[in-house]
C-alpha cells in the first residue's frame, strides 16, 4: 500500500496542525484522517504520519494503541459495535451478541469473509436509553430486537 | 418546590426538530445572556457564578465559579477553556442530548466562561463515537462564526477523541488534546495552574456550561432557588435499565431517587420489584430498594454513602444478578484502566477475573475478602480518581448483596 496523503490531504493536515497551540494536538484528528483514506492504521502509516508532525514512530504507536477507535488490521466495510456495559447488559445485549456471532458464522473480533462486517463488543456508549444497542459505522441503532438485528445486517451491502 | 413542578431549563427546546440551529436558538431567547455579560467586569460573572450554587455536572460536583477563580491573577500568557464533552460515564447520556439538540446554547455559555476567565482559545473535546454530536457542534459552530458571535474575541475548536473512557478525567483529556495517549497528570499542578499545552486550563463539562447563560440572564438567586442549599439549578438525570421509560429527565437536584424512578421514568419494567439502583453512573456506590429516599444533589447522595456523580441512574429489577452485574461493571474498569499505576493495573484485572470466575461457578470460598481488601487497600493510591471510581461498585455491590454472592460459590 502506498501510504502518501495527495496535497489536499496534506492542506487538510495543515489546517488541522494550526488550529492547536503545539501542532501536536492534531495527532488525534490527523490519525482520523489518515484511517479513513488508508482503511485502518499500519505500521507504514503511523510512521507516514509521525513524518509530518517530526514524531518517532514509537510516540505515534504508543497513541494509536492507547484508543478504541483506530483499527491496526483491515476492518470489513461496515463496523458493528455492540455496547455490553451494565444497562445494555440489563436489557439483553447477551442475546444480540450471541445472535450476531451466529447470523454472521464469526466471533468477537473478527470480520466476515467477504469484507463485509467486523463485529465487536464496545463499552458504553453513552446510550443507555436505546438499550440495548449497538454502533453501525457512524450510527447509533436501538433498542434492539432480534427482528431488527436481521434487517440491519440485510441492509448493509 | 416540588420538583415534580420544576421548569425545564436545559431542555426546554428539546420538542423542537430545529433545536440545534441557530435560527431556533434565537428565536427563545438564545445569545441574550451574552451582551449582558459583556457588560460586566470577569469578577462580576464569577461572582454570579458562584452564587447560584453551580456544581460541576460531569462527576465530581466541584462548585464552578471557585474553579474558575482559581486562573491565576495577573496572569499575562494564554488561557484556554476547554469543554469535556467525552461523555463516557456507564448510565450517562445527557450530554449527547445538549451536543446534539442545542449546540448554541454550550457555545453561549463558552463565550460567558471564556470571558469569566479570560480566555480567547476554547477546545471542545467529543468522544469519537459522537460523531453525530461533533456534527451538529460542528455545524452550530459554524453558523456561530458566520452570525459574529465567534471569531471576536474568541476562537472555538471541535476535536474528536477516539476511543478512552480515561479521558474524560480532566487531565487524561488534556494529555489526549495534546496529541499524546490520555494518561492522566498528578496534581498539582491543578489545570488552572498549568494545563492544556501547559497553560492555565479550565475543564468544564457541557451541562454545567449550558447553564452558565441562564444564570446571567435570570439571576444567581433565581438558579440557586431551583435546587438544595448547597447545589442550585436542574440537571439532566439520565435513567436507563429496567425501567417502563428509560431517557432523559431535567427536574430540580432536590429530586428524590425514588420520584425519578417511579414519577419520570414509570416504575420499574413489567411493574417488577426494584432491587437496587446505581444513582450516578457505574463509579457510584450501589443502592438498595431501601435506600431510594434519598435527595439527588451531590451532597445528599454523598451523605447516603454514594455519590451524584454524572446522574447516570442504573435501575436493576429482582430479575438482575447482582454478581454478574458487577462482572460487567468490574470488565469495563479492567478494560478502561489507563495502565499507568500499579494499583489499578493490577487490581482491576484482578477483580475482573475473580469476579467472572465467581459468576461461573468456580469462585473460591475467600474471593470476596481478597476482592473487598485490595479494593479498600487501593483507593486513594492512584495519579487520578478513575481506581476509586472502580472501588464504589466493588464494595457495594459485595458488602450489600454478599449471600447473593456466597450462593454461587461452591461449598
Amino acid at each position: 500500500m502506498d501510504v502518501e496523503f495527495t496535497q489536499e490531504q496534506l492542506s487538510e493536515v495543515t489546517r488541522l496542525q494550526r488550529l492547536y497551540p503545539d501542532r501536536g494536538g492534531a495527532l488525534l484528528p490527523v490519525l482520523h484522517l489518515a484511517q479513513e483514506v488508508f482503511g485502518y492504521i499500519s505500521e507504514d502509516v503511523e510512521k507516514y504520519v509521525g513524518t509530518l508532525f517530526d514524531l518517532g514512530p514509537a510516540h505515534v504507536h504508543e497513541v494509536v494503541t492507547f484508543y478504541t477507535m483506530y483499527f491496526r488490521r483491515p476492518r470489513g466495510r461496515h463496523v458493528l459495535s455492540v455496547c455490553h456495559n451494565l444497562s445494555c447488559h440489563l436489557m439483553g445485549a447477551q442475546e444480540i451478541i450471541a445472535h450476531l456471532t451466529s447470523r454472521l458464522g464469526i466471533e468477537l473480533g473478527q470480520t466476515t469473509d467477504d469484507g463485509r462486517i467486523t463485529l465487536l463488543t464496545v463499552e458504553c456508549l453513552c446510550a443507555c436509553e436505546m438499550a440495548p444497542m449497538l454502533q453501525v459505522d457512524d450510527r447509533y441503532e436501538g433498542p434492539l430486537t432480534i427482528e431488527k438485528i436481521e434487517r440491519l445486517v440485510d441492509r448493509l451491502a | 418546590m416540588s420538583p415534580a413542578a420544576t421548569e425545564k431549563v436545559l431542555t426546554r427546546n428539546f420538542g423542537r426538530p430545529d433545536s440545534h440551529t441557530l435560527k431556533a436558538y434565537l428565536e427563545t431567547g438564545g445569545y441574550t445572556a451574552l451582551p449582558k455579560a459583556l457588560t460586566m467586569e470577569p469578577p462580576a460573572i464569577i461572582d454570579a457564578v458562584k452564587r447560584s450554587n453551580l456544581r460541576g455536572l460531569g462527576g465530581a460536583g466541584f462548585p464552578t465559579g471557585t474553579k474558575w477563580s482559581f486562573i491565576p491573577k495577573g496572569h499575562t500568557g494564554p488561557v484556554y477553556l476547554v469543554i469535556n464533552a467525552d461523555e463516557g460515564e456507564p448510565g450517562t447520556f445527557k450530554d449527547r442530548y445538549l451536543l446534539e439538540r442545542d449546540p448554541h446554547a454550550l457555545i453561549e455559555g463558552m463565550l460567558i466562561a471564556a470571558r469569566a476567565i479570560g480566555s480567547t482559545l476554547a477546545f471542545v473535546y467529543i468522544r469519537g463515537e459522537y460523531v453525530e454530536s461533533w456534527r451538529h457542534v460542528s455545524a452550530a459552530v459554524g453558523e456561530a462564526y458566520d452570525a459574529g458571535y465567534l471569531g471576536r474575541g474568541l476562537d472555538v475548536v471541535v476535536h474528536r477523541g477516539a476511543g478512552a473512557y480515561i479521558c474524560g478525567e480532566e487531565t487524561g483529556l488534556i494529555s489526549s488534546l495534546e496529541g499524546k495517549k490520555g494518561w492522566p497528570k498528578l496534581k498539582p499542578p491543578f489545570p488552572a495552574i498549568k494545563g492544556a499545552f501547559g497553560a492555565p486550563t479550565i475543564v468544564n463539562n457541557v451541562e454545567t456550561i449550558c447553564h452558565v447563560p441562564h444564570i446571567i440572564n435570570r439571576g444567581a438567586e433565581w438558579f440557586a432557588s431551583l435546587g438544595t442549599k448547597t447545589q442550585g439549578g436542574t440537571r439532566m438525570y439520565s435513567v436507563s435499565g429496567r425501567v417502563t421509560r428509560p431517557g432523559v429527565y431535567e427536574t430540580s437536584v432536590a429530586v428524590t431517587l425514588r420520584q425519578l424512578i417511579y414519577e419520570y421514568a414509570g416504575g420499574v419494567t413489567g411493574n417488577g420489584r426494584l432491587k437496587a439502583v446505581v444513582p450516578g453512573g457505574s463509579s457510584a456506590a450501589i443502592l438498595t430498594a431501601d435506600e431510594i429516599d434519598v435527595t439527588m444533589d451531590v451532597d445528599g447522595l454523598k451523605a447516603a454513602g454514594t455519590m451524584a456523580g454524572s446522574a447516570g441512574v442504573i435501575v436493576l429489577d429482582e430479575t438482575v444478578s447482582i454478581p454478574e452485574a458487577l462482572m460487567v461493571v468490574a470488565r469495563f474498569y479492567a478494560h478502561e484502566s489507563c495502565g499507568q499505576c500499579t494499583p489499578c493495573r493490577e487490581s482491576t484485572g484482578w477483580i475482573y477475573e475473580m469476579t467472572r470466575r465467581i459468576v461461573v461457578g468456580r469462585g473460591r470460598k475467600a474471593d470476596l475478602d481478597t476482592i473487598l481488601d485490595v479494593a479498600r487497600r487501593g483507593a486513594g493510591t492512584t495519579i487520578c480518581a478513575f481506581y476509586d471510581g472502580a472501588v464504589g461498585p466493588y464494595i457495594s455491590y459485595i458488602e450489600k448483596f454478599r449471600a447473593e454472592f456466597e450462593s454461587l460459590i461452591p461449598k
